[in-house]
């Protein structure tokens, strides 16, 4: 294989890592949005939330995985009471005060985590079994931990595609996504649907912050950067629309890799460049329904 | 009889302003110009958000482009001319405005909300990427733009107080014309706008312009607070393309009293004076502030305008 | 609108005034009274006491303090009052927090700070105030370049400084092609062009920069292009948590055997615990080591220890000697910050008798000092040998330097 060749893949092998991990937040936005019809701008902390909690535990107990198992349930706790306390007053009200309120709730967390753990930046350890590299080309090696993401992100993306095909709230999941009162009269408790995909929409975000922490250390504002991408990611792919998400994910992993490289002089805006295309052309969003907003 | 009742009060408030230098040491001087900048900035997104309920979360876009319009006309260590910096600044904002309106108001509800954000990123990050707009660290504005008129200088805006005169003159003038263009039909058109957009269309109001019209008058004035606040302290930097600046404005309308001008002032005068005092008293303010804007969020069913209403009756 | 929600509007514009009126009073108390010179001296520490950097700023403050009591604890015979405000190493707050100092506090000395945008902040400030400042780490080239001014010192290095020492040393070293890395801001290119300026005067190319935005971490594309270009060395400019990252990254990549890593101090300074095996064996170049062999050196760690419980770094050097040339300058005129010709005459002729070695100053207010390549050992820089002696930054643009 020649050498320009192999640098290629390897590059796209960096974007789809990328994109993948991106999916998995971009995914909990998407379902809040189309499924609620509430616009989160605290997902971001969720992120962050997650990589911190992974921080705390790993000190704690040395050891990550130990951490996940313990912060998974954690965040999706979090995310029933947040649901019941904050979220289901904003059901009804005009997107101007869920803005509000998230914005005040992206304060409130990011101070919390500046009291708790203090504004350095932290790393996490790679755990010991995957703390290696292997060989690709010449000098350059792969973090074997990043595989292990990757392979991780579709086997959680594997997972949702489940869910929403043949499980009962995946159904619900659809049927609210085109019309929430026809659902409520069909019988389906539509608050319980509302509390799981809160508490899922969530967890993914956290668990995204979890896996993510060894390769993208924790620091305080690591949640925006991520929220206002996946922005992105629900603009290009549709709101609401899983596959969306995943292909726009993608997209932008590899638009962002390949920028990188190629368009050092756009440096950042090229996934920017990207939405303002897909705008254009589609404003609903590459798989996103006209007129659904 | 109301309408005078208010233009009294507005007018005291103007006066006191305009006197306000005869008290004040430089600090306060050149903290109420800054706050003033801000207020004019918040009662252009009132004009969006108040009026025609567009929730832009990306207003800061046109703010960093007036202050970096001023870094861009000001010649590097002489002055550049008020009186052709400063229309410019606004027209730069206001065209961005036309192109970024043309694209973001072809979506509605949430998506706006993030594609204007979105937009307002992709700015920041085109400036922290150009490096002849100085990049992250942002850069400087050696020399204040000076109102020189055929080789006279009535004033120098080194002066704190010739400043302070300056935007005060900014905000009285924005406040005229805002408060104009909203009493107009237009005005009331966009009101229909933001209670109803579909059944102005069906009265046959070409709603897409109107919005496009109101984006881009909002986006002029906010260059205008951009400029201003790039020529007090001669940096810019690309934080002022910022969701974080974008948000704190948009709580100063909120906050203050959507769709009412001068609540936008209001607004302004409470979070900037509150950022300053409690900054001293701890590095955690937002804590106590974020609180706030969530309990506040919840109690009030109607929003802050409820509020109002409410005492209103109450002492009625 | 209403009978009523004007009386609500009057009440909250009431409310308003009256808070405007407030705080203009309190603007124009008198917060002292100075009787000639028996008023305190005000030094203004603006520093990050909390952050990224916050060890940085803490050190600077204590071994500021320490020079100053080691001398007596006094001025110029005058006594001293600290005002500290924490710049949270953010400069679009920086104009603020600097007029703070100098509008409202009054200061006779700004002091700060770490994070370079926020220097410049402090710079501009300090030029439209005619305000004394000394920089005790902010490596900016512009703050002894095209800003210097009479009443601007700096007692720590410019970011061109060790990076065309580097420079010169992988040149010697007999590399040909280089790669530079850094983020996307002044800092960053100041030091790879330095670097790029020394090692193509010795017939060395720099083939390509990588560069990404501050202040991400995520180096994955850019190790992969590294790898793809296959330089001799690799120079890389990053400092804090970046520093962390990048040298582990490095390693994880498999480059750290393959291409020579090196870089100005930074890139292994306060970061070696966390960087661990990483980072052995890598060559730096500083005007500062961990094992220097000067008796200044030896006494300085001890007292620094003994006072603080931490161990010294370069960073307290710095804040040191920002403390030996106050009392250089203020003792000479006898604590008169008003005479501020023979106060920066005599901070301009002070020889320093740091823990570094002995420096002094540039025409431009810049130190003039030896730069040191070192090698990490453990979880030390260790001195390895002189890699440029009495290097001066070139003040490009500074009208002082004549």
């Amino acid at each position: 294989m020649s050498d320009s060749l192999a640098f290629f893949l390897i590059q796209v092998l960096n974007g789809v890592q990328e994109g993948l991990l991106l999916f998995l937040v971009a995914s909990g936005l998407t379902l809040i949005f189309g499924i609620m019809g509430v616009i989160n701008l605290a997902h971001g902390s969720f992120y962050m939330l997650g990589a911190y909690l992974v921080y705390a535990f790993t000190r704690l107990t040395g050891d990550l995985w130990t951490a996940i198992l313990v912060s998974v349930p954690l965040a999706i706790g979090l995310g029933v009471a947040l649901e019941a306390l904050l979220f289901r007053p904003l059901y009804r009200r005009d997107h101007l005060y869920q803005v509000l309120l998230t914005y005040g709730l992206i304060l409130v967390l990011e101070e919390i985590r500046s009291l708790l753990f203090g504004d350095d930046v932290h790393g996490v350890a790679v755990p010991a079994f995957l703390d290696f590299s292997i060989p690709l080309k010449d000098a350059l090696t792969y973090p074997a931990y990043r595989l292990f993401l990757s392979a991780f992100c579709l086997v959680i993306a594997g997972a949702m595609w489940w869910l929403i095909r043949y499980t009962r709230l995946g159904m619900a999941i659809r049927a609210g996504s085109t019309n929430r009162e026809m659902v409520q009269s069909l019988g389906i408790d539509i608050a319980w649907v509302y509390r799981a995909v809160f508490a899922l929409g969530l967890a993914l975000a956290a668990l995204a912050g979890m896996i993510a922490a060894p390769v993208a250390s924790v620091f305080p504002g690591m949640g925006n950067d991520v929220l206002i991408v996946s922005f992105v990611v629900v603009v290009i792919g549709g709101i609401g629309s899983i596959k969306g998400a995943f292909f726009g994910s993608l997209l932008i992993g590899l638009a962002d890799t390949f920028g990188q490289i190629y368009l050092p002089q756009l440096s950042g805006m090229t996934i920017y460049v990207l939405m303002a295309a897909v705008l254009l052309l589609r404003p609903a969003g590459l798989f996103g329904r006209a007129g659904a907003a | 009889m109301r309408a005078m009742r208010e233009r009294a009060m507005l007018l005291a408030a103007f006066v006191l302003l305009a006197l306000f230098p005869l008290l004040a040491g430089t600090f306060y001087l050149q903290l109420f110009a800054k706050i003033m900048i801000m207020a004019i900035f918040a009662m252009s997104l009132d004009l969006l958000v108040g009026y025609t309920g567009l929730v832009s979360f990306g207003h800061a876009a046109f703010f960093g482009i007036g202050a970096y319009a001023l870094f861009l006309l000001s010649p590097q260590y002489a002055a550049a001319s008020l009186y052709l910096s400063l229309p410019a600044a606004s027209a730069a904002s206001a065209v961005a405005a036309f192109v970024i309106g043309l694209l973001v108001l072809r979506t509605t509800g949430v998506s706006f909300i993030m594609v204007t954000l979105a937009f307002a990123q992709m700015l920041f990050y085109y400036v922290i990427g150009s490096k002849a707009l100085g990049g992250s660290d942002g850069v400087y504005i050696y020399v204040k733009p000076s109102p020189a008129l055929f080789g006279w200088t009535p004033v120098s805006l080194d002066r704190p107080a010739s400043f302070y005169y300056l935007v005060l003159a900014a905000l009285a003038a924005s406040y005229l014309v805002l408060r104009f263009v909203t009493r107009s039909l237009f005005g009331h058109a966009l009101l229909g706008i933001r209670s109803n957009e579909s059944r102005m269309r069906a009265l046959g109001f070409a709603t897409y312009g109107y919005k496009l019209a109101a984006f881009v008058i909002a986006g002029a004035v906010a260059g205008l607070a951009g400029y201003l606040d790039a020529a007090q302290f001669g940096f810019v930097s690309p934080d002022l393309f910022g969701w974080r600046l974008s948000g704190e404005v948009l709580m100063m309308v909120i906050l203050g009293g959507m769709g009412t001008l001068y609540g936008s002032v209001l607004g302004a005068f409470a979070l900037v004076l509150l950022q300053d005092g409690l900054t001293d008293i701890t590095r955690h303010w937002l804590l106590p502030l974020g609180l706030f804007i969530i309990v506040a969020v919840l109690l009030l069913p109607q929003g802050i305008g409820g509020l109002m209403r409410r005492t209103e009756k109450a002492h009625g | 609108m209403s009978n009523s929600t004007r009386k609500a509007s009057r009440r909250r514009v009431l409310a308003g005034m009256a808070a405007a009126g407030a705080a203009a009073a309190t603007g124009f108390v008198p917060t002292r009274f100075a009787i000639g010179q028996q008023a305190k001296i005000r030094l203004g520490l603006m520093l990050p006491y909390t952050g990224t950097y916050a060890a940085l700023g803490k050190n600077i403050d204590d071994a500021l303090r320490l020079a100053i009591h080691e001398r007596g604890g006094k001025l110029g015979g005058r006594d001293i009052e600290y005002i500290t405000l924490d710049d949270e190493s953010d400069p679009a707050k920086g104009s603020d927090n600097a007029n703070k100092l100098v509008a409202r506090d009054k200061v006779d000395f700004m002091i700060g700070t770490v994070h370079s945008g926020v220097v410049m902040a402090m710079v501009k400030v300090a030029r439209d105030s005619n305000t004394m400042l000394v920089i005790p780490n902010g490596g900016v080239g512009a703050a002894t370049g095209a800003l210097c001014a009479p009443n601007i010192f700096r007692t720590s290095f410019s970011n061109w400084q060790p990076a065309y020492a580097m420079g010169k040393v992988a040149a010697d070293a007999g590399r040909k092609r280089a790669v530079v890395i850094s983020w996307d801001y002044a800092a960053g290119k100041e030091s790879t062009d330095a670097f790029t300026e020394a090692f193509t005067k010795s017939g060395g190319k720099t083939e390509k920069g990588l560069f990404l935005p501050f202040p991400g971490v995520e180096f994955q594309p850019l190790l992969t292009e590294i790898a793809a270009l296959k330089p001799d060395v690799v120079y890389a400019f990053f400092a804090g948590g970046g520093a962390v990252k990048f040298v582990k990254d490095y390693a994880a990549a498999g480059l750290k055997t393959a291409i020579p890593l090196v870089g100005p101090g930074f890139l292994t300074d306060g970061t070696l615990e966390a960087q661990g095996e990483a980072a052995q064996g890598l060559e730096t170049t500083l005007h500062y080591a961990d094992d220097l062999k000067f008796a200044k050196d030896k006494a300085f760690r001890a007292a620094f220890k003994k006072a603080t419980g931490r161990a010294a770094d370069v960073y307290a050097v710095q804040g040191y000697d920002t403390g030996t040339l106050l009392i250089s300058g203020l003792g000479a005129v006898k604590g008169d910050v008003k005479a501020r010709d023979a106060l920066v005459s005599a901070m301009e002729k002070t020889v320093f008798d740091s823990p570094r070695g002995r420096f002094t100053l540039s025409k431009a207010h810049n130190p003039v000092q030896d730069f040191y390549l070192r090698k990490v050992q453990g979880t030390e820089n260790r001195y390895v040998r002189v890699a440029i002696k009495a290097l001066a930054d070139p003040a490009t643009g500074c009208k002082m330097s004549a």
